[in-house]
């Protein structure tokens, strides 16, 4: 028995070494990320180190004046994504509780037909159809400009897919029921009671396609051609351009700089993301 | 439910047509539309000579052109849709092994580990992080004269003229490992989440009849976990064929032509796509065509596979009887 515990306690003591090698391996490329946009180019050259150095404002300045040539700057891209991104989440969320509660709470005709469609086209990736939407784009001339970039955010079947999950789960339509009796619209009863008893499926689904939106890059590339509305993603391809490729401080300064939003975020919402992950696991 | 339908003279269930209306509207103008309108595009010429675009129907012509049936051209299509895969594969064969050995460790009843909050929240972390800049983050740290090269170097463990990004096999691997690092944290919470869907009474049964560690996880976790697993492989396949941003940042052309080096050896469909989008409609629709059928195949195979699947209805049934979100 004796050395079974041991045994099972040696078991337990590699899985932990093993997990926290892992964890260290998820933090590694940005720990050095941030290392190195505080070294000189000639020291990055000269190999790795896990100590900062000194050179973060010259790093820093030399990093504004290489922007100055590309058109939009970090910050100014960064408010385009922004701009991009929160209408975006708003769209996707409120009209796929929308969609999810019409199919959940009504009965209608098309309604099998209608739940059948958006599971088919749940798997329909926007790529395949990227030439037609920006050819369709020129010809409404929306092209170079963010609609189109905001409008398909009314069209996300996997989040219509996850808020009828959630309605199933979470309401029951004795609560329409009784709004119907004190005399309250359809429309009206939607936005003032099911969407309020949503809010933890709307927050989840919202932080997901926020950040899906701000680290698209495909499309906004396809979309997007004036240097002054180019997006955050589009910065960071603009940061392999020559005029970078020369200062290795320089180059890991902006990686910084474009990743710090995002790395701020996971941190204060990752319990929420990690849960929202495990939530849509045993999806259709 | 059927006698909500009508009440009080008011017919509730128009109202469910108003409130999916706009999604399909939506759907139809900014998906359809577009989808039907590249296989329409798919079937012209697109010839600009002088600032002047022709435009002709060829029927398939652009379909055997990208495949290299023409004379004088070369399979593109081929190639990419190959180097697209090999990318996919070699991150995903370790990335499912992996997702699996972790998660079995997550949720082991045997050997029970403390913090497992903070191990799923930092290997889960990547995932999140833009891609871009974590591809461009990859090739920074890991170029010729960058510092994880430079040390190497120093320690004598590469020859002074070594370099990752002129060897095909060296920039596949690197993107499949970047993949690799930022998917298998989301493939083990997706386990994870299928794991503790299964009954702990099959495990006590099992270790009645004395099973081992590793009989139960092939005899009770594996087939119960069929569909889960299904799940992680058909969307990281679909996703895998649209991989876009990481090779289109580590280790490309300069000059925006989207050339996956050494040699074209790591541009995928999508950058493909990228490429041909303004200068030549036709063959751009073709490819996407294409794409689009290969990813129809996939989810009609998934779709077939789970309709027969009782496994599957069995745990699909647990799961609405649980509610997902309650």
């Amino acid at each position: 028995m004796n050395s079974d515990l041991r045994a099972l306690r040696r078991r337990k003591v590699i899985r932990h070494i093993v997990l926290i090698l892992l964890c260290f391996l998820s933090l590694l490329p940005f720990y050095l990320m941030f290392v190195n946009a505080t070294r000189t180019s000639n020291e990055i050259k000269a190999g790795i180190s896990f100590l900062f150095g000194s050179n973060l404002s010259e790093n820093l300045r030399n990093f504004a004046e290489a922007q100055v040539g590309l058109g939009v700057t970090v910050l100014g891209a960064m408010l385009n994504s922004f701009k991009i991104a929160l209408p975006f989440t708003i769209l996707s969320v409120y009209f796929s509780a929308l969609t999810a509660y019409g199919i959940y709470a009504y009965n209608f005709k098309l309604k099998k037909f209608a739940w059948g469609f958006i599971m088919a086209v749940m798997m329909v990736p926007t790529q395949v159809f990227a030439i037609g939407y920006y050819k369709f784009m020129i010809q409404i001339n929306l092209i170079d400009t963010y609609w189109p970039l905001i409008i398909p955010a009314i069209t996300t079947p996997a989040v219509v897919f996850f808020m009828r999950q959630y309605l199933q789960g979470a309401l029951s339509l004795e609560i329409v029921e009784a709004a119907r009796i004190d005399g309250s619209g359809e429309f009206h009863t939607f936005n003032t009671i099911i969407l309020p008893l949503m809010k933890p499926a709307l927050a989840t689904q919202a932080i997901f396609q926020f950040v899906y939106c701000w680290n698209n890059l495909f499309m906004p590339t396809l979309i997007i051609s004036s240097s002054a509305k180019k997006t955050l993603t589009m910065f960071v391809q603009m940061l392999t351009a020559e005029s970078f490729r020369a200062d290795y401080g320089v180059v890991f300064i902006g990686l910084a700089i474009t990743i710090l939003p995002m790395f701020i975020m996971y941190f204060i919402l990752s319990k929420f993301i990690v849960e929202g992950v495990s939530l849509g696991g045993v999806k259709e | 439910m059927k006698h909500k339908k009508k009440k009080g003279g008011v017919n509730y269930g128009k109202y469910g047509l108003r409130f999916i209306a706009p999604f399909f509207i939506a759907y139809i103008l900014f998906s359809l539309w577009p989808l039907l309108s590249t296989f329409y595009y798919s079937f012209f010429e697109y010839v600009t000579r002088n600032l002047h675009t022709t435009v002709e129907f060829c029927s398939f012509q652009n379909y055997l052109n990208v495949l290299g049936i023409t004379d004088g051209e070369r399979a593109y299509f081929l190639t990419y849709l190959g180097n697209t895969l090999r990318l996919w594969i070699l991150n995903f064969v370790p990335q499912v092994l992996l997702a699996l050995l972790i998660a079995a460790w997550l949720t082991s009843s045997r050997v029970r580990l403390g913090r497992k909050g903070i191990y799923k929240v930092l290997v889960y972390m990547p995932n999140i992080i833009t891609a871009a800049s974590i591809s461009l983050l990859f090739y920074a740290l890991l170029s010729k004269f960058g510092p994880i090269m430079s040390t190497l170097r120093s320690w004598g463990l590469i020859s002074a003229s070594a370099d990752i990004m002129v060897s095909k096999w060296g920039t596949s691997l690197t993107i499949s490992f970047i993949l690799f690092w930022m998917w298998y944290g989301n493939s083990t919470l997706l386990l994870i989440a299928g794991m503790m869907g299964i009954n702990p009474s099959l495990y006590e049964a099992a270790d009645i009849d004395g099973a081992t560690g590793w009989q139960k996880f092939t005899n009770v976790t594996l087939p119960l976990l069929k569909p889960v697993l299904l799940y992680v492989l058909v969307t990281s396949a679909i996703g895998g064929l649209q991989l876009y941003d990481i090779p289109a940042l580590f280790n490309t052309g300069t000059g925006g032509g989207l050339i996956g080096l050494p040699d074209d050896t790591s541009t995928t469909v999508t950058m493909y796509i990228m490429r041909l989008h303004a200068s030549d409609t036709g063959r751009a629709a073709a490819v996407s065509v294409m794409l689009f059928i290969i990813t129809l195949i996939i989810s009609l195979i998934f779709f077939r596979v789970f309709r027969d699947d009782k496994d599957y209805k069995n745990a699909r049934a647990a799961h609405h009887r649980k509610g997902v979100g309650a």
